[in-house]
């Protein structure tokens, strides 16, 4: 597929950490999900590496979340084949589902349940055993510098702690890869790029990120980006090379461009 | 006015493209309806019987046929001690015991009557009531019987004992009470939800910063309701009339007018719950909980309120369903007019009146 | 006379647990499109609230086209237009019926404020049977937009008309606001998008329910006290930890493919700088003096 021309190139671009020989996580294969006679998603075809930061970007109805639900094994495919972690994402959605995480800014975190409480909750639904649960949680509260909130509900932290507790949440049980629909919406600046350090942070460890966002500064904070527009995936690619394809400076521009042509709605 | 007719326009619009809720709407009262009207059917086969036989001679045995060959009943046990019987009751499948006194035989021969007691189970009014009828008609023939072969009237004396509920409240009440019922539901939950919707989406936000008079909103609310209800209490009475053969003895102008006023009572009520609730899962549960419960509780259409504490008694008397229970009892079937009920009319009218004045005083111009 | 104005408000919740807008004062020109900007839980919905009559200050006075928001709530009501920040339409009714109910609401008519109106409403004409629920976001901005400004208000308040909306109908949206302004409404906007500062005449930058400054976006990028330079090598998070780690280095945050620096200039040169990166072996190495964005003046209000 010619979207997919330049990976090495993405791969030498997307730092010195990444090897060459790269293992894919996410493989989608003509991927479709109709609906009566309206076509969500249309033959969606891409490989996510191992380790990398996916930036899904479209408009609002290009079919975004349609893809997510199939990719997290909640939506089943009208056609098409995708692998997540190796696993099929007809057949094997259990273990699909025990590999990924998942965050959104919507539903995150029991608001009514302490710092803690919420981590064990989620730790444990993960068959995380007592001991791990107990080293993992302290860890997690000691990087996000929440001792003192510890035994606080969760509604009483400002969003942007929220969001951050709930993607260190998202990736307590080291998931091979973590889908975050929209994580820093209406997060003031600093904290909105004190969660990508956690991003890059979850990234070293080589859990691949899938992110959607509508800050377009934050596409450029990721090693490769796809647009969907119309449920099809018209670009994908670094944000560098994005940029000089459509000849404009940021990707701002980019985007512009690519979903001014988009004919459908929600 | 023409702000008022649009909105009760735009209301109207929102009830009948909810199609879930309009179902429940209309669904609900015929399906209480057809439940009431089941357990009213009169005709009762095979009921499990026991006989208490003290006397064990050959007349108790003939009744004891007699009562075996008839195709309402069937005689689970023939027992001789007073102890087995209420084993019998609480066991739940008898519903009645036939108890023939000792010398049975000899005192209808010797002093040409005797008595024998029939014992029902009266939890269930209905069949209490009819099977007992049943016992008496198989006893009546039989004396009858024995007459004509003896030259002297002989007479067998029923004594008729109904156990859990004396009163025997019957067929009759359901309807009244499955009126009250209703229409409390269909009010109350109706506006409260209807409203605290309003207030969850956001358009209440909205519609307070217009120059539209609050009082507007609210009654434009409540207007299709009260329609509903109207036709909701018709499709009620006309089955009851038809399917179960209830009477309207009284006068049918007078009992729509009451029911309007007891809709008003609990549409205002509906209004309250949606001033104090934020969400439409707890105006729901209030309306439940708040309403329905102690509607059928304090009514007196399923327990007798004479049988209450008397702090249950007095508690009674706040609950507006008991009013216009005792308004419809009394026009529906004993066929009273307004003189004779003025009394529960006023009664509600305050009630109405006061929960008004209380809900728009509490109608919030702001959002706190 | 001004077209709206705020002195010393202050807002609590939870009995004053909570302080949700702290001692806030500004004021709006006539016809003025201002803008107020911070993340979400800054107190911009609590001033519009407040603004809309919705919800009283807890001290302070606060006016709307010269009436006061407590005592003249009901002539406030009647001349401005607001749009909540959650969609608060009626879903279950089309794009007419929404219009026709908020119209009669407000005691007018399509027809009379049509002008105003119209170059929305074309867009909107196709699907005007169509449940506002089956809209798509945009489409749902339009329509709430066209539904506050029906009865033709003296101000119309949008609180964060944009969240969630993509790029492109964004940039649609403020394109309606500017020919909105053109017509002499005064408009107020929130937003936790940065980006959209510029497009205001003046802005209020908020943040835990104080405003930091108040002023026009050029001003407050003039008001930048620093220097503020791009930097860009080979390995982004490499170049990252090796600034943070400088001490001549007051600032770095990243900002798209480049990381944003202020620093000590009395010590540290560009050149400087330069030689100290390569010592550190990152390569392909850029820095620029840059104008610094409204985000890069909101974070250096943020932390100091």
């Amino acid at each position: 597929m010619e979207l997919n021309k330049d990976n090495n190139k993405s791969l030498s671009n997307a730092g010195s950490q990444l090897s060459v020989e790269r293992e894919v996580v996410i493989k989608t294969d003509k991927l479709t999900k109709r609906f009566g006679d309206f076509i969500a998603t249309n033959q969606i075809t891409f490989e996510v590496y191992s380790g990398e930061i996916f930036g899904f970007l479209g408009a609002n109805g290009a079919g975004k979340t349609t893809a997510m639900k199939m990719l997290c094994g909640l939506s089943k495919p009208s056609s098409g084949n995708a692998t997540i972690a190796g696993f099929d994402i007809y057949r094997q959605t259990e273990q699909i589902k025990r590999h990924i995480g998942y965050m959104s800014q919507k539903f995150s975190l029991y608001e009514d349940l302490t710092i803690v409480e919420n981590i064990q909750f989620f730790g444990g639904i993960y068959g995380l055993s007592d001991q791990q649960l107990k080293t993992k949680s302290n860890e997690l509260i000691e990087t996000l510098g929440l001792q003192k909130e510890a035994n606080k509900l969760v509604n009483s932290l400002p969003l942007g702690w929220k969001q951050k507790l709930a993607f260190s949440v998202a990736v307590l049980h080291e998931p091979r890869i973590v889908f975050l629909d929209e994580p820093t919406g209406g997060v003031d600046p600093i904290t909105r790029r004190q969660f990508w350090d956690l991003i890059y942070q979850a990234a070293d460890k080589g859990i691949t990120i899938f992110v959607t966002t509508h800050y377009m500064d934050e596409a450029e904070y990721c090693n490769r980006i796809s647009m969907m527009v119309d449920g099809e995936i018209k670009a994908l690619d670094t944000p560098a090379d994005l940029k000089q394809k459509y000849a404009v400076s940021s990707m701002d521009e980019v985007f512009y461009e690519l979903a001014r042509g988009a004919k459908r709605n929600e | 006015m023409k702000q008022f007719i649009t909105f009760v326009k735009k209301e109207f619009y929102h009830v009948f493209r909810d199609r879930k809720s309009l179902m429940m709407l209309f669904g609900m009262p015929i399906v209480q309806i057809l439940l009431f009207g089941f357990a009213l059917t009169n005709e009762i086969k095979n009921a499990k019987i026991v006989i208490c036989d003290y006397s064990n001679d050959v007349t108790t045995q003939q009744i004891i046929n007699k009562l075996e060959a008839s195709k309402s009943f069937e005689v689970q046990r023939v027992v001789s001690d007073h102890f087995q019987i209420e084993k019998s009751f609480k066991s739940g499948d008898i519903k009645l015991v036939i108890v023939f006194p000792e010398n049975f035989n000899r005192d209808l021969l010797h002093l040409n009557k005797a008595q024998v007691q029939i014992i029902a189970d009266a939890s269930d009014p209905n069949a209490a009531n009819t099977l007992t009828g049943y016992a008496t008609n198989v006893i009546r023939s039989y004396q009858q019987e024995l007459s004509s072969n003896y030259s002297a009237p002989m007479q067998i004396i029923p004594e008729v004992r109904m156990l859990y509920n004396p009163q025997l409240k019957g067929a009759t009440n359901f309807v009244p009470g499955v009126m009250a019922l209703v229409l409390m539901l269909v009010c109350v939950l109706m506006t409260s939800v209807s409203i605290v919707r309003e207030k969850e989406r956001g358009t209440m936000e909205v519609l307070l910063v217009s120059p539209i008079n609050p009082v507007l909103v609210i009654i434009a609310k409540a207007i299709p309701y009260l329609l509903l209800s109207v036709i909701n209490l018709a499709v009620i009475i006309l089955m009851s009339v038809t399917l179960l053969d209830m009477p309207v003895n009284g006068n049918i102008v007078l009992l729509f007018v009451e029911s309007i006023l007891f809709i008003i009572t609990a549409l205002a009520l509906g209004l309250l719950i949606s001033n104090s609730v934020e969400s439409q899962q707890s105006a729901m549960l209030i309306s439940m909980m708040g309403m329905l419960v102690p509607t059928m509780l304090f009514t007196g259409f399923m327990f007798p309120i004479e049988n209450m504490p008397v702090a249950l008694q007095l508690i009674s008397n706040i609950i507006p369903a008991k009013w216009y229970y005792i308004i419809v009892k009394s026009i529906m079937i004993k066929g009273l007019g307004f003189a004779s009920v003025w009394k529960e009319t006023l009664i509600l009218t305050v009630m109405a009146a006061v929960i008004l004045v209380i809900s728009f005083k509490k109608f919030k111009v702001r959002l706190e | 006379m001004k077209s709206v104005e705020l002195n010393n408000i202050v807002k609590t919740y939870n009995k004053g647990e909570i302080k949700a807008v702290n001692n806030v004062s500004f004021s709006v020109n006539k016809g003025e499109l201002f803008g107020l900007i911070g993340a979400d839980g800054a107190g911009k919905t609590s001033i519009f609230r407040i603004l809309t009559t919705l919800l009283l200050p807890d001290s302070g006075t606060a006016s709307v086209d010269g009436c006061d928001v407590i005592k003249d709530y009901r002539t406030i009501r009647k001349k401005v237009g607001y749009m909540p920040g959650k969609f608060s339409l009626y879903q279950d009714l089309s794009v007419e019926e929404n219009l026709n109910f908020f119209a009669t609401v407000f005691d007018t008519t399509i027809a009379e404020n049509y002008e105003l109106i119209k170059d929305i409403y074309v867009q909107l004409e196709p699907f005007k049977t169509r449940r506002a629920g089956k809209l798509s976001g945009g489409m749902k901005q339009k329509l709430a937009l066209c539904c506050a400004l029906i009865h033709r208000p003296n101000v119309l308040f949008l609180d964060e008309p944009t969240t969630g909306v993509d790029v492109v109908s964004r940039k649609e949206f403020w394109e309606m606001l500017k020919t909105l302004k053109q017509q002499g409404i005064t408009i107020l906007v929130s937003t936790p998008y940065m980006d959209e500062a510029t497009l205001c005449e003046r802005i209020a930058l908020i943040q835990s329910g104080s405003i930091m400054m108040i002023d026009t976006p050029g001003q407050i990028i003039k008001n930048y006290p620093d220097k503020l330079y791009a930097v860009k090598a080979d390995n982004m998070s490499r170049l990252q930890n090796v600034l943070r780690s400088n001490e001549q280095i007051k600032s770095c945050y990243s900002f798209g493919d480049f990381h944003h620096i202020t620093m000590d200039n009395v010590q540290l040169t560009v050149d400087n700088l330069l030689v100290s990166l390569q010592n550190e072996g990152l390569n392909d190495l850029e820095v620029k003096e840059i104008i610094p964005t409204i985000e890069d003046c909101f974070m250096n209000l943020m932390s100091s």
